[in-house]
């Protein structure tokens, strides 16, 4: 549905997206993360053909994203996202929806679905920060798109309207429409995602899904052992052979190994150490997400100043 | 085209929920009834005169007020969406930019004409009621042309708030460059005339001089309702110097050009413009 090839942007003589390719299919969930000013923003405004890149080609739903009325199939929720402020909900849904040439009759469930059916006749002005931002939401829905753009959508929302929001993303994905889901909110997306792009100053750092992303960054995977009997004596037998073996508490230990080895060590482990539990904790997205940042030298640099 | 009337209607649905519109039509009415029946009390006279007279005073108040209303109005048309964020949003919809512009100029050019002709529509109304002595095929022929070349004064003004709103990236510095422009063609222009008047003496050919008139559309709008009244007898200043010109339509003409033109600009400069 998306394809960025070679893509350069600049503003002004600063240059923020470098040589960058992207691609989402139907039925896809593209996380897109990064620092502040990494340039998740640009990309999607190249997509959403806001703006032109000035090397390389974007094609949006298999066009040009200039063209006018391919965009009735795409939704964008913009990070902070603004209505006019003396319009009423239901009446900023209803002009954007005739925009859209959606039916009206969407308007009043999509309120319903976002949870501001109360404050439906109340002036956006008075909204709340989350209030607008599912505003910004039920706009994006309009006209059931196939592509769905959403930079920063949880920023405001209570927990339960964020899962909601998740369960939605589910939903829109097994319906067949592509997603991209901007987000500094990295704990919970996991799960909603099918891949993950990580930039860093307008660089591609990775892209995969996690499973790929944590076999590039040989990231390590930690056993926790706990309720080890003799403890002491465990460590001193095995510290040759697994060096990253540490005691955690007076009756835990933690080995760090890898994807290969996971299981034969613990295999190993199992038949010659007593113990009463063995979590295995998987790196995270937040994990693989500090991983490759911080490979970024610029980063480094930044972060030594 | 239907994406148009759709951006039309909500700047059309805003003019009346802001009432925009009632003031501007309040403020048209009241301004030529008032004229209309007091314009002469300087003289020592009150009561309705006679429709030239009328006609001439409101022309060269409206000749003011008309570009400031219009200025007004339209000035932050593009600039505040956009410092609003909705302009984002608006571009993202199955819409272009030439939709979006065009869309709202109609819009506030539909509640200047609405203005205009329940405003000095109604002046006009008053007086083939409550005047004596009036010939009413006069009076409509009168305010017709003045509510006509009225609207089309004011869509150029339009016009010249939405260049210089597709242009500027700040509602303070286009509300700035509104009123410099207001300033310009309503104060200056004729000043700056006149000067050159004088100092050249006669220098330059007298052919060509009465065209600079058309430079400046309160200049078109002003020869537009004098000429057509009492043979220029009443006109002064610098405006005289179009008594020669050889026109009538193409005075018409003129403002339609000062319609068109800025708003060509306004769409060029939008199209450019960085979101
Ligand atoms: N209109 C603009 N003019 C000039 N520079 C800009 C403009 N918009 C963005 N930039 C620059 O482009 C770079 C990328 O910005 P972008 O908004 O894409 O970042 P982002 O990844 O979305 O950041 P955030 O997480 O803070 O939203 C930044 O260095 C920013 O300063
Ligand atoms: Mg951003």
């Amino acid at each position: 549905m998306i394809h960025l090839e070679g893509v350069s942007q600049y503003y002004g003589r600063h240059q923020v997206l470098h040589d960058l390719n992207l691609t989402l299919g139907e039925g896809e969930v593209l996380g897109l993360f990064g620092h502040n000013g990494a340039g998740k923003t640009t990309t999607i405004k190249l997509i959403l053909g806001l703006l032109r890149p000035d090397r390389g080609n974007v094609l949006t739903l298999g066009r040009s994203p200039n063209q006018v009325d391919m965009r009735r199939q795409i939704g964008y929720l913009p990070e902070n996202v603004m209505f006019y402020p003396q319009l009423s909900g239901l009446e900023t849904l209803r002009y954007f929806a005739r925009l859209k040439q959606a039916p009206l009759t969407q308007v009043k469930s999509l309120l319903e679905q976002v949870g501001l059916s109360e404050a439906a006749n109340q002036k956006v002005k008075t909204y709340s920060k989350g209030m607008r931002q599912r505003l910004g939401l039920a706009q994006a829905l309009l006209g059931e798109p196939r592509l769905l753009l959403l930079d920063e959508p949880t920023v405001g929302l209570d927990p339960i309207a964020t899962a909601d929001l998740y369960e939605l993303v589910d939903g829109l994905r097994r319906q067949g429409a592509g997603i991209i889901l901007c987000s500094h909110v990295l704990p919970g997306v996991e799960p909603h995602i099918d891949r993950a792009a990580i930039l860093g100053h307008g660089r591609l750092r990775a892209e995969g899904s996690l499973g790929e992303l944590r076999r590039q960054a040989q990231a390590p995977i930690r056993l926790r052992l706990s309720g080890v009997k003799h403890r002491d004596q465990c460590l001193e037998r095995w510290k040759d052979q697994i060096p990253d073996m540490r005691p955690v508490n007076a009756h835990s230990l933690e080995i760090a190994t890898d994807a290969q080895h996971k299981l034969e060590l613990l295999k190993v482990l199992l038949t010659s150490i007593q113990v009463e539990d063995v979590d295995i904790h998987q790196p995270g997205l937040e994990d693989l997400y500090r991983y490759f940042i911080a490979d970024d030298p610029a980063q480094i640099k930044e972060t030594q100043q | 085209m239907s994406q148009i009337w759709r951006i039309a209607q909500k700047e059309v649905s805003d003019g009346l929920r802001n009432r925009w519109l009632l003031a501007i039509t309040m403020t048209f009415a009241i301004l030529a009834i008032g004229i209309a029946w007091f314009g002469s009390a300087a003289s020592g006279e009150i009561g309705f005169s006679n429709v030239e007279t009328t006609i001439a005073s409101l022309t060269s108040l409206a000749s003011f007020l008309i570009p400031l209303i219009a200025l007004l109005v339209a000035y932050d048309a593009i600039v505040g969406e956009d410092e609003g964020g909705t302009l984002l949003l608006l571009l993202t919809y199955p819409l272009s930019r030439m939709h979006l512009l065009i869309g709202k100029f109609c819009g506030h050019s539909i509640i200047l004409g609405l203005a205009a002709v329940a405003g000095f529509g109604s002046a006009a109304l008053a007086i083939v009621v409550f005047a004596e002595g009036v010939v009413v095929s006069e009076v409509l022929a009168a305010f017709g042309r003045f509510i006509l070349s009225s609207t089309l004064l004011g869509w150029s003004f339009l016009a010249l708030a939405y260049l210089v709103s597709a242009l500027v990236t700040e509602k303070k510095r286009a509300a700035g460059l509104a009123l410099s422009i207001w300033f310009l063609f309503v104060l200056v222009f004729d000043l700056a005339l006149l000067a050159l008047l004088t100092s050249t003496e006669g220098g330059m050919s007298p052919e060509t001089l009465p065209w600079l008139l058309m430079l400046n559309p309160t200049d078109i709008y002003r020869l537009i309702n004098l000429a057509a009244m009492n043979g220029f007898g009443g006109v002064s200043g610098a405006l005289a110097i179009g008594a020669d010109l050889p026109l009538t339509h193409g005075l018409w003409l003129g403002l339609a050009v000062w319609v068109a033109a800025p708003l060509l600009l306004a769409h060029v400069a939008f199209m450019r413009r960085a979101i």
